[in-house]
This record gives structure tokens, sequence and C-alpha cells, in this order.
């Protein structure tokens, strides 16, 4: 934590390292996303491959749009990244790494990575969302980190369940909620620290994990290592990076992070009038329905005649049961065969072989889940830019 | 100008001295983030801003919210009041007027 004196040198330095016409700064590449300022730049970390810088301090990186077209899985040098304080560990030691178990529990633990994976491993497919991915297609606009639509991404977590861990530190009577905090400080005393809160029969449903491996790697270190809470269909918010504290409470965790922030409207849309404000908010949780096409970007020039369209769509957990695709802008459909079925949490690849006449078209696609929600025709509204999962709808010219 | 500094980027000179994948034993893992890409445009009160603005966040934060009518002073002031309110910056009362000025005027 940086006193007052502290935090103005920083604001001095930072101010010096991107001081326009500096030696350093060089041009290379830059991409712009379809909204209004939607240029960013594309920028080169450590451990991924060039990716849109959203935001440098702390570090926000969105996925090329692209990558999903190159499977069901989001390559770990490809997978977005989303920071909230700007103290990130950068110097972590997995030897020495412990998270603690504490707060209303028989026998407090400290479990070090070698503990952990001394348990019995699970792995799962999961798509892990942010809450504010394709915010920046929200209209009207609001504010918050404008993303597209790459604040996603589909992995192969690997780790131990949550559940194994609370049962072995024995979870107390009257429990209600657990709490989870990471590595990453704010930069201010003053500034709330990280800290996300699941109910206790959900931390305890077997299925929230503590994961160490992604895609049969570590975790790359912007994606939380050695350790992050991995919560299956629900926003990336709750996956806590860097994750080295959890807590017991016989409380609703009442912290910045989950009492004002990240919340919807707690009505059946969780939408509201654009541009009012809702009278009741809940926690945000699970995913909407959505589903992408992937093989054809908008504005794009086809050969006349047949073509396979193909894409992804996901779930908050109760599995994809259709896709739907329309080339006359939801005038008909016809539906996708889908790809192979690597988990209700997991991205479900599809393809649809259409034939398109000369012309413009206007290609949709509409999932639908094992629950029956699919996705709406117009776009919803609320004032965080949350859970958008408007049908998708690409135009295209054949000729 | 914003052009520029939107495509202002550094090559890829930080590293990661040590990286494992997937072993058991590991050794620490240091990771330097790259330099930062956009800098505050001129403006009224730049200052103000950059002293009071910059020490939590990137330009970058300020840079890329949406641009328009409806994003002036208004937008900025709620921004502002949010940084103090809720993230606890500790800005003085009297360079609240002048650093939206400068936000509603450049962006």
């Amino acid at each position: 934590m940086l006193d007052r004196r502290e935090m103005m040198k920083r604001a001095g330095v930072a101010a010096l390292a991107t001081g326009f016409g500096s030696s350093k700064l060089l041009a290379l590449q830059s991409t712009t996303l379809p909204i209004g300022n939607g240029e960013r730049p594309l920028v080169k970390y450590p451990q991924k491959r060039p990716l849109i810088g959203l935001t440098s301090r702390p570090p926000q990186l969105e996925t090329p749009f692209s990558v999903f077209n190159e499977g069901p899985i989001t390559a770990n040098d490809a997978f977005f990244v989303r920071y909230h304080l700007a103290q990130v560990p950068l110097d972590i030691d997995p030897d020495k790494f412990t998270v603690e178990i504490k707060g209303k529990v028989d026998h407090p633990l400290k479990l070090s990575l070698k503990d952990l994976k001394k348990l019995p491993a699970v792995e799962l497919v999961a798509v892990n969302q942010c809450s504010g991915n394709s915010r920046g297609f929200f209209d009207p606009r609001v504010a918050g980190g404008q993303l597209g639509n790459g604040a996603m991404g589909n992995a192969r977590w690997r780790g131990v369940p949550l559940k194994a861990v609370l049962d072995k530190a024995g979870v107390q009577q009257g429990v209600k909620q657990v709490s989870f905090n990471g590595m990453d400080q704010p930069v201010t005393d003053k500034t709330p620290d990280f800290v996300k809160a699941l109910d206790i029969d959900h931390a305890r449903d077997g299925e929230v994990m503590l994961a160490y491996g992604m895609n049969g790697a570590d975790l790359p270190v912007l994606n939380g290592f050695p350790l992050r809470l991995v919560v299956p269909g629900y926003y990336g918010t709750y996956w806590v990076k860097h994750l080295n504290e959890i807590t017991l409470l016989d409380n609703v965790f009442d912290g910045f992070w989950m009492k004002s922030a990240y919340r919807i409207p707690d009505n059946d849309c969780h939408c509201v009038e654009p541009g009012t404000a809702p009278k009741a908010t809940i926690p945000i949780n699970r995913f909407t329905v959505r589903s992408f096409i992937t093989n054809v970007i908008d504005g794009a020039k086809l050969k006349r005649g047949g073509t396979t369209l193909k894409g992804i769509a996901f779930d908050g957990g109760k599995g994809i049961k259709e896709v739907a695709v329309s080339i006359d802008g939801g005038k008909t459909w016809n539906t996708a065969r889908l790809g192979k079925d690597l988990g209700k949490y997991s991205f479900r690849e599809w393809q649809l072989p259409v034939k398109l006449a000369a012309g413009s078209h206007e290609l949709r696609v509409r999932a639908t889940n094992n629950a029956g929600d699919t996705q709406p025709n117009e776009a919803k509204w609320n004032p965080a830019g949350y859970l958008r999962n408007v049908v998708e709808t690409v135009r295209v010219t054949a000729a | 100008m914003n052009r520029l500094f939107t495509l202002a980027l550094l090559p890829a000179i930080a590293a990661i001295t040590a990286l494992s994948l997937g072993s058991l034993t590991a050794a620490p893992v240091k990771y330097k983030l790259p330099e930062e890409t956009v800098a505050l445009k001129p403006g009224p009160n730049l200052e103000v801003v950059k002293n009071n603005c910059t020490a939590c966040h990137s330009v970058d934060y300020i840079s890329t919210q949406p641009r328009g009518p409806k994003f002036k002073k208004d937008f900025w002031q709620a921004e502002v009041t949010k940084m103090i309110k809720v993230y606890g910056a500790p800005i003085d009362d009297a360079d609240v007027p002048k650093i939206v000025d400068y936000l509603a005027a450049t962006y």
C-alpha cells in the first residue's frame, strides 16, 4: 500500500514512462473494435501473443475475435486478462506460495501448491467470461471497460474441488458464505481490496475448483498463477486470481465488490429501460446464453453459392441444446449441427452449410440451452453493461 | 494526436526470467509488464489530472471511454466522484472541478 507522496511519485514516473515523444515508444499495430472510439493497440505481453490492449495498469487484454475460430479451446497465450487493482503480483515463488483456509472452520489450513497437487485432481472444460464482455456494444453506451466480444475464453482447467479442501478444514455449523481473496492489491488502502464470495452450498457443490492447471500447463501469470478459483457457468468476477485466502463466514459477505459492484437488476429480465436505474439489484451470477459465428466477419465479401458457416455457443451450465442460423435477417431459421460435447460449461462448436445468392445477407445465430433459455432479438439494457446476449448479426455480401 | 498515442506500442522487451510448465518443483516466476501505451492529451489543468489520476490507473482508463455529447461534464463528474467515494482516491475538493473540466474538454 502506498501513501499519498509515494502515489504522486508513481504518477510522475508513469507520466514520464508514457510521455509523448519518448524514444522508447514505437508504433506497431492497432485494431479497431466496431464501436465508437474503438481503436485499440495490439500489445505483446510475456506468455501472451499480441492481444487487444484495453488498459495497461492494471492490465486488461481482450482476445482478438479470430481466435475463437481456431477451435473450441482458447489457447493460454490468447486468453483474455482482466484485473481491477494495480498492485499485480509480479514475483511469485510457487514453492513458497500457500493458500489459507480460515474463519469458521475446525482446522484452519495453509496449503502449499505441493499439498494441493497431492490431492486427487479433477479436470473440467469451462468458459470464463468477463461480466462486462461486449459492454462497448451497449446502446446507450455506459461507463466501464469498453470491450468488444473478446473478454471470454474456454479452457480445460485442472485442480482440486474446493469441496475437498473445505471438507479437510471442517466447515462449522452456521456458515453462510465463503469469501475469496487473491494476491493482487489496491494502490491505496482506501480502495476496497478485490474480494468475492459464494454461498456455502455453491462453494461445496463439487464443481467449484481451485485450479492450478490450464490446458495442460501452469496458469499464465496474468490468468492467476499459481492458483485461481474456477466457478463453472459463473461470470469471471468470481474466478479470483492468485487465490491465497479463503474465509468461511457465518454472515453474508458485505465487501464492496459483492455489495455494490457487479450487481444486476433484480427482475426477470435483469434489465431496465435504457438510461434508467434499477429499483433493486442482486449479485451477477450465471452466464446468459450466447452464440457467435466465428468464420465470417461482419462486412465480409464471400463467393456466392455454397459455404459452411461455423461458430460457438455456450450458456451458464445447462448445456446447449440447439443452435439455429438465419441467412435472411431472422425470417427463416435452420438448425446447425453441433460439434463434440466437451461438457455443459464448454464452448459448443456448431456448423451449417448454407447457400448464399448474389447480394447482401444478414447472417444471424441463436442458441437455446437445455432449460429452454435462448437469446433475445433486441438487446436488453442495464446500467453496468453486463449480461449482453442479443442474437448476433453478421452482414456479408456474396458475389 | 490521439491516433499516434493509441498506435504507440513498446516492443516486447519484457521477459519472464523463469517459467515452469506443469512441473512440481518450480523456480520463482518474475513477470515484467510492458510499458504503458497512452499518455494524457494536452489540455487545461493537465498537471492536476496527472497528479491525481495516474497513480492508481493508466491513462487508457480515460481515453477508451465513450465519446460524444452525452459523455461530457456530467459523465466525467460522475466518474471523478466514483473515484473518490468508491475507490478512495485522495483528491482535494478544489481539484475536482479542474479535473472534470480537463476531461470534458479533452475527451
